[in-house]
């Protein structure tokens, strides 16, 4: 991993760990619902941008997230 | 206000139900069971003679000057030692007394120089005083004989002097020194006339042992041990109450003035936090506020790299203001922020956020509280549904068993420290779980029980393991679980998982398993149990887990909702309960209330005229992302030295850079205003006029000393910036901007300056349910209704050690020294910690040729500074410490982006690093420095 990628993806890859005792499902709406409560809307919208531009550099419970927030 | 003088009753007050009553001089008085005599006399108005009592010490019987007579009993008992009974009658004024007691004045004054017109403490000195009570006229003894006249004074303490020559060997100092502030530096040295008061073993003040707390000079009866301040400047002659601007316990004061100039604090006994007792901070450490280094008027530069040039008020307001729309309208709305001090007035900061949210627009708002307890504000509102400690300070004297973890209190806290040290001395229990051997863990008649020295980055697995303990060793307080709780079930069978066993968590903790295990169970099980925690808890990947897991075990242990137990953060800044219950986070209003919930916002919008937006803004570390990728280019800082206290210092600077405008509020040029293109001068809390909130929720006034030396408050600033950008807002007087923080905030609906000038302070939820306020919350049901379990899983941090970085970095602070320094090395407080120091232990230091004091690098993968190293077994092998108090040391360059995951309050308590000798020995064997990693 470098530090080089978006600060959203870091920080939605670290939310994600932290939720990967739950089942998937339930994690990934989770997620979504921390970051709808705690970011700014640009960094949303930057997570959703990165969506398709580096989908590879997300947790697959973080990018299950990031498909739950609406734009 | 003339000068304040506090009664003292000679003795302590004795608590509980049952009273007795007695007959004093004819007078008839009813007193708790246990009072003193003398105090028994003292509340019914009868002042007997006393020079070795004061009533925040326990009675000593040493002086005879108190003496009285009862009837039935045979002899002149001392009144301080002699407990009331039912019927006496007592008699404190007969002519037998009053030879004894002259007799013994004669003999003190005997020996003591007769320099009262010139004396520091001429009009303020307790044997002067009773020499006339006792109408001492002559003193029959000449200085031919023997006398300590000729005692050396030690000078060698920055703050008050020790002049052995005017002592009386009353023992109130050493008393103090134990029982208060329970250092046990002072001792009385010989025996007779010998006897005399000695710092340590023979050595000077500033050699020994004390801690300068004051609580010395505060319990002296004469000038022996006298404020510098009071020799240079005499007396004071008025008082302002006030509230100390350090750390979070948030003492209250007596600022004592002689005309406008301050001569001294001194510790108020009715303060509600810290009845009558101060630390080195606060009681002395005040001369930061009138240092030449103070800017006290506005200034400008286009560019970082001009000179400054300074400007009026409305010249700085009007660039503020033109500059920030100019950035809104190239940039959009969002471009701009602010960031609210935790050192600044609630209602300072109160109209900051009001400034961001209804002036510029957005809720790009942020405190910097966001760095250091952020998670508490996340983790305690999921689990008991408010962002706040549950207990008031005087809990502790209720805890059979006190949980301390990653805090230093006697460091960071020293005011609570000593109530905690007070509560331990008589038998309470002491857990440490830190990776540092604090001073708590073996200090003076206390010995920790257990003292988990865990891995740094841990804590969550520590914790985690005494709740598997708890769950599995049936030991759980079913009742309490039962009717206060919710998900416990499913938490219970979570944590009750093997991997969550102290023997599978120890390979990663290094705490022992069969420790751990005894440290859960004496929680359990042993009565009152207390949780206090610092940064230590906070400031980790997992900080905010980590309070969740705190607050698990409180309540699966029944630990909560009453005295003597729950879960306290430490606050580090005076003001960080009050400046995040303000509504400085992004995505709260005051109160802790969603930005998103409708009805809230409605609440705001009717109020201020304006439309919020209903999703949150960016946080502190969000805004330097943001700034670096272009989208945030103005921002608004007040009384934060971000550039200093932020990590990665590299990343931090980068951003300010990026910025089209940074406005810096502060007292001194800070490292941050090194990147403003304006600074405001502020105020310091000597000109402040609003209110401070401390740890325990206690809402203080701080009245101003002085008047506002640059000219205008804080607040006004904030309102006349809003103004300019075209958004109405004035208030008259900050008594004005808290009636609308109490009409907008249910928790401070009660609060008002005249119930705080009425009361003295009060604790929120402050409203029509608890009109005096709440002391202990969470009593009868938690905030959210049902205290709620949350599944805690480990997650280890990724910063790890490793070949090139071997060694584990983690930071705290030092007694005299306040977070960046600004303040405190701008005092005398620098004679006790010069510079920031690294703290190696003996091994990793051998092996790398590193000697006690050398200069050494210290490098992470983002940063390198250097520093003097000091041996120190405090920390395990393989874990580093340093402060960050200095800004020429830098500790936050080699501290990472690493942060909470729920918060982004930043990961300082763990950093990969590597340390070396600054100009290394070329014989020594470089290959022994890559000590095997503990993971790649």
């Amino acid at each position: 991993m470098t530090h080089t990628m978006s600060p959203q993806i870091r920080l939605a890859n670290e939310i994600a760990v932290q939720f990967a005792h739950q089942p998937p499902e339930q994690a990934a709406a989770a997620i979504a619902q921390h970051i709808r409560q705690f970011w700014d809307p640009r960094m949303k919208a930057d997570l959703r941008h990165q969506l398709d531009t580096n989908p590879e550099a997300f947790d697959p419970l973080a990018l299950a997230a990031a498909r739950l927030l609406n734009p | 206000m003339s000068l304040l003088s506090e009664p003292d009753l000679g003795t302590p007050a004795k608590d509980g139900p049952a009273t007795v009553s007695l007959e004093i001089d004819g007078l008839s008085v009813t007193v708790p069971e246990g009072t003193s005599i003398m105090r028994a006399a003292a509340l019914g108005g009868v002042e007997i003679p006393k020079l070795c009592a004061t009533d925040s010490l326990e009675a000593f019987g040493s002086c005879r000057l108190c003496l009285v007579e009862i009837d039935g009993r045979k002899g002149t008992p001392a009144s301080c030692t002699t407990p009331v009974a039912p019927g006496m009658k007592v008699r404190t004024q007969t002519p037998r007394l009053e030879k004894l007691r002259q007799g013994v004045m004669e003999l003190y004054i005997s020996d003591h120089p007769l320099d009262c017109l010139t004396c520091s403490a001429n009009g303020d000195c307790e044997l002067q005083d009773m020499s006339g009570v006792v109408g001492l006229r002559q003193v029959r003894y000449g200085y031919e004989g023997e006398n300590h006249l000729d005692a050396p004074k030690d000078a060698s303490n920055p703050y008050f002097d020790f002049d052995a020559s005017k002592c009386i060997v009353c023992s109130r100092c050493v008393r103090a020194c134990d029982e208060v502030q329970g250092t046990f530096a002072l001792t009385i040295e010989g025996r007779g006339f010998e006897s005399k008061v000695s710092p340590g073993a023979g050595e000077l003040f500033m050699d020994s042992e004390c801690v300068s707390c004051g609580a010395c000079v505060q319990a002296c009866p004469t000038a022996t041990l006298q404020e510098k301040s009071v020799v240079d400047l005499g007396m004071p002659s008025r008082t302002v109450l006030t509230t100390c601007a350090y750390c979070g316990v948030g003492c209250s004061f007596k600022a004592e003035l002689r005309g406008d100039e301050l001569v001294r604090m001194v510790p108020y006994k009715d303060g509600g936090a810290n009845e009558g007792h101060s630390c080195v901070k606060g009681r002395f450490a005040f001369g930061y506020a009138t240092h030449p280094d103070r800017k006290l008027n506005p200034m400008m530069r286009e560019s970082i790299d001009d000179e400054w040039r300074e400007v009026d008020w409305d010249s700085a307001i009007a660039y503020v203001a033109t500059k920030m729309r100019e950035i809104q309208a190239r940039h959009g709305a969002g471009a701009i922020g602010g960031i609210t001090s935790s050192r600044c007035t609630n209602e300072e900061v109160y109209v900051v956020q009001k400034m961001v949210r209804a002036a510029f627009g957005n809720n790009n708002v942020d405190t910097c509280a966001r760095v250091c307890h952020s998670p508490t504000g996340y983790g305690l509102k999921q689990t008991f549904g408010t962002s706040a400690g549950t207990q008031d300070f005087k809990s502790i004297a209720k805890s059979d068993v006190i949980v301390v973890i990653g805090a230093n209190p006697t460091d960071g806290h020293p005011v609570f420290a000593s109530r905690m040290k007070r509560r331990l001395r008589e038998g309470a229990q002491l857990i440490v779980i830190d990776p540092r051997r604090i001073d708590l863990v073996r200090t003076p008649h206390i010995e920790a029980r257990h003292h988990l020295q865990l891995a740094p980055g841990t804590n969550v697995a520590v914790i985690n393991a005494m709740a598997h303990v708890v769950v599995t060793e049936g030991i759980v307080e079913q009742s309490f679980v039962r009717e206060r709780c919710e998900e416990y079930e499913e938490w219970a069978e979570f944590i009750a998982r093997p991997e969550h066993s102290p023997e599978a968590t120890e390979e990663i903790t290094g705490v022992p398993a069969e420790e751990l295990r005894a440290a859960a169970r004496l929680y359990a099980t042993a009565g009152n149990s207390a949780i206090y925690y610092g940064l230590g808890v906070t400031e980790h990947s997992q900080g905010s887990t980590m309070v969740m897991g705190m607050a698990n075990l409180a309540m699966a242990t029944g630990n909560i909702g009453r005295d003597g137990v729950g879960v306290n953060p430490l606050r580090g800044q005076n003001n960080v309960q009050g400046s995040c219950d303000m509504g400085s986070f992004p995505h709260e209003l005051s109160g802790y209330r969603h930005i998103s919930d409708d009805a809230v916002r409605s609440v705001f919008e009717d109020l201020w005229g304006r439309e919020l937006l209903a999703e949150p803004g960016l946080r502190i570390p969000n805004m330097f992302d943001a700034a670096i990728h272009g989208t945030f280019r103005g921002l608004f800082v007040q009384g934060e030295d971000i550039a200093q206290s932020d990590p990665n210092t590299n990343h931090v600077t980068a951003a300010l850079r990026a910025m089209d405008l940074v406005v810096v509020q502060d007292l001194f040029l800070n490292e941050t205003a090194k990147f403003a293109h304006v600074f405001l001068p502020g105020t310091s809390f000597l000109e402040k006029d609003g209110t401070f909130t401390n740890a325990e929720r206690r809402i203080n006034r701080v009245r101003p000393v002085m008047a506002p030396k640059p000219g205008k408050h804080e607040w006004q600033v904030a309102c006349e910036i809003a103004q300019a950008m075209g958004y109405p807002m004035e208030y008259s007087h900050p008594r004005e901007i808290m009636a609308e923080i109490a009409a907008v905030t249910p928790t401070f609906a009660g609060v008002s300056f005249e119930k705080l000038d009425k009361l003295g302070s009060v604790q929120w939820p402050c409203n029509d349910k608890a009109p005096e306020g709440t002391p202990i919350m969470h009593v009868d049901g938690f905030v959210r209704g049902k205290g709620r379990f949350v599944q805690t899983p480990f997650v280890p941090t990724r910063e790890r050690s490793t070949r090139k970085f071997p060694l584990i970095l983690t930071t705290g602070r030092i007694l005299s020294q306040y977070n960046v320094g600004a303040q405190t090395r701008r005092t005398k407080n620098v004679a006790w910690h010069p510079e920031d120091v690294l703290e190696i232990h003996p091994h990793d230091a051998e092996v790398r040729g590193i000697s006690d004091g050398d200069e050494v690098t210290l490098s992470s993968r983002v940063g390198e500074t250097t520093l003097h190293a000091v041996i120190s077994d405090r920390m395990p092998v393989g874990v580093v410490y340093t402060t960050f108090h200095h800004p020429v040391t830098g500790a936050n360059v080699v501290t990472t982006e690493n942060s909470d995951w729920a918060t982004n309050c930043p990961e300082y308590k763990v950093t990969a690093v590597q340390v070396g000798l600054q100009n290394p020995v070329p014989h020594l064997n470089h290959e022994a420095l890559s000590i095997p990693a503990l993971a790649d």
